[in-house]
């Protein structure tokens, strides 16, 4: 029997209170453990322990029991022994439950850790590389066709790892009491390390263009973000100065003149992104025309096909010109801002992916709902 | 190339264009935003289309297209137009040209 009620079970062992109605908290897990019960041990346990309770509340049940002797004239003990005694059962299954739940919490983070180890570990000895997410099952297949790609992806992943260990040591090095002319040098590092993405996306974009505009080898919620196959530059603006937007006297604040040129930045940004996305849509205009043309009409498309094709080269050029606007972007950024303002935003930025692939990774094994 | 000359020397905004390249809108788009009317000459509507095409790839148009005069000075193609716009020194070359006055802060 399950009581929904609220009512309050004194524990004596804690001192505290646990509300009963936590059942309904934990009401999608009470189903899917109908079928588990906990083993006989955890069951000897939890008696021997609701045994020793069940004595001071019976004890304080007599209490209560004659102190509605004026209300209750019959039968007074038992109503409140059954009462106690659905308590302390109601009590007893919600911290069975509650227990359970936590294991489950523990074996998927055991899961989710072992799983990320075998892909690290098949990465490493197979050579193939997914990407920095666990979701890109599809990727495998893609790549194995086209050896541009395949080469692409083996170097993304060795991207990540590098860039994971950038951003830790950028952390140490702010961290520690390091002059700017030894910071300069991380910062430089980590620039350089995009600027090889940049490069590495370029050759893939010729290999494979939709590859690139479809963001394959970014997790999920990476691509959410997708803009001609990346980041819009301005995002990435924001984000590498949210940590110079704390007011001065701090060290790391934004002079009045930075400010000035970040939103000058920033719109120059936006007006860039503007026009590259209307020449986008044009082009998704001309080739939906070149695809279009002369439907339901005798012969073969082939021609039509043709003509696309010939389009195509353009997207590449397209894809090629939005990764210039994000290198020159952080570029300029770095001009702005001084050696520890831009070694806290390459952190921040840093910090921020790698967020992101923990959101897909998270998001890729969370516990799918019970038919 | 004379012709080139020619056409960057009478006009202030001259961007080199194909009706088919994308880009090139891209580029025009820009201009319009900041104000600008550039003359679009579209060297696949001109008989001498191909001599142009050679004449700008042997300048460093890799595109070729589009090729950005300012001022009857070539400024490059769409890399340079956007390095030279994000560190706010195409709207200072442009100023001269502009038609609408813009404020800077929208």
């Amino acid at each position: 029997m399950n009581s929904t009620t609220t009512q309050f079970v004194p524990s004596r062992r804690m001192g505290l209170y646990e509300p009963v109605h936590q059942m309904s908290m934990w009401g999608d897990f009470r189903n899917t453990l109908l079928d588990s019960s906990p083993p006989p041990e955890l069951m000897l346990e939890v008696n021997a322990n609701l045994d020793n309770q069940s004595e001071d509340t019976t004890s304080q049940g007599t209490f209560a029991a004659s102190h509605r002797n004026d209300q209750e004239a019959s039968k007074p003990d038992d109503k409140v022994l059954r009462r106690l005694a659905q308590n302390r059962e109601a009590a007893r299954k919600s911290r069975l439950r509650k227990k359970a739940y936590v294991q489950q919490l523990e074996n998927s983070k055991l899961r989710l850790i072992q799983l990320e180890q075998e892909l690290n570990r098949v990465r490493q000895q197979q050579g193939l590389c997914v990407g920095g997410g666990i979701d890109t099952s599809q990727l495998a297949y893609t790549g194995n066709s086209n050896p541009g790609i395949s080469a692409f992806e083996l170097e993304y992943g060795h991207w990540v790892e590098e860039q994971n260990r950038q951003i830790s040591d950028l952390k140490n090095a702010l961290h520690s009491d390091m002059g700017d002319t030894e910071l300069q040098i991380f910062v430089d590092g980590g620039m350089q390390h995009y600027f090889e993405l940049f490069s590495m996306k370029v050759m893939a974009a010729r290999a494979d263009v939709f590859y690139i505009m479809s963001g394959m080898w970014k997790t999920s919620a990476e691509r959410f973000f997708l803009w001609i196959g990346g980041f819009r530059p301005s995002e990435l603006v924001k984000v590498k100065i949210k940590t110079c937007q704390v007011l001065s006297p701090h060290l790391d604040a934004l002079s009045e003149q930075q400010r000035l040129d970040i939103v000058n930045l920033t719109q120059s940004c936006q007006q860039a992104e503007d026009a590259l996305s209307q020449g986008m849509e044009k082009l998704q205009f001309i080739l939906a025309q070149a695809i279009a043309d002369g439907l339901l009409q005798e012969g073969n498309y082939l021609p039509q096909i043709g003509a696309a094709m010939n389009k195509l080269d353009d997207l590449v050029r397209f894809v090629v010109q939005a990764d210039h606007l994000r290198q020159e972007t952080l570029q300029q950024l770095s001009r702005i801002l001084t050696t520890r303002q831009a070694a806290r935003g390459l952190l921040a930025l840093g910090e921020y992916l790698q967020r992101l692939r923990a959101l897909s990774s998270c998001w890729s094994s969370r516990p799918r709902e019970q038919a | 190339m004379e012709k080139i000359g020619k056409v960057a020397s009478e006009n202030g905004v001259v961007i080199f264009s194909k009706s088919t390249c994308c880009l090139c809108y891209a580029v025009q788009i820009l201009f319009r935003d900041l104000g600008v009317q550039p003359l679009v000459h579209e060297i696949d509507h001109d008989p001498e289309g191909k001599d142009i095409e050679k004449a700008l790839m042997r300048m460093g148009c890799s595109g070729p297209v589009p090729a950005v005069y300012i001022g009857g000075k070539l400024v490059g193609s769409t890399n340079e137009v956007m390095s030279l716009h994000l560190s706010g020194s195409l709207v200072q070359l442009l100023r001269p040209y502009q038609q609408t006055n813009l404020s800077s802060h929208d």
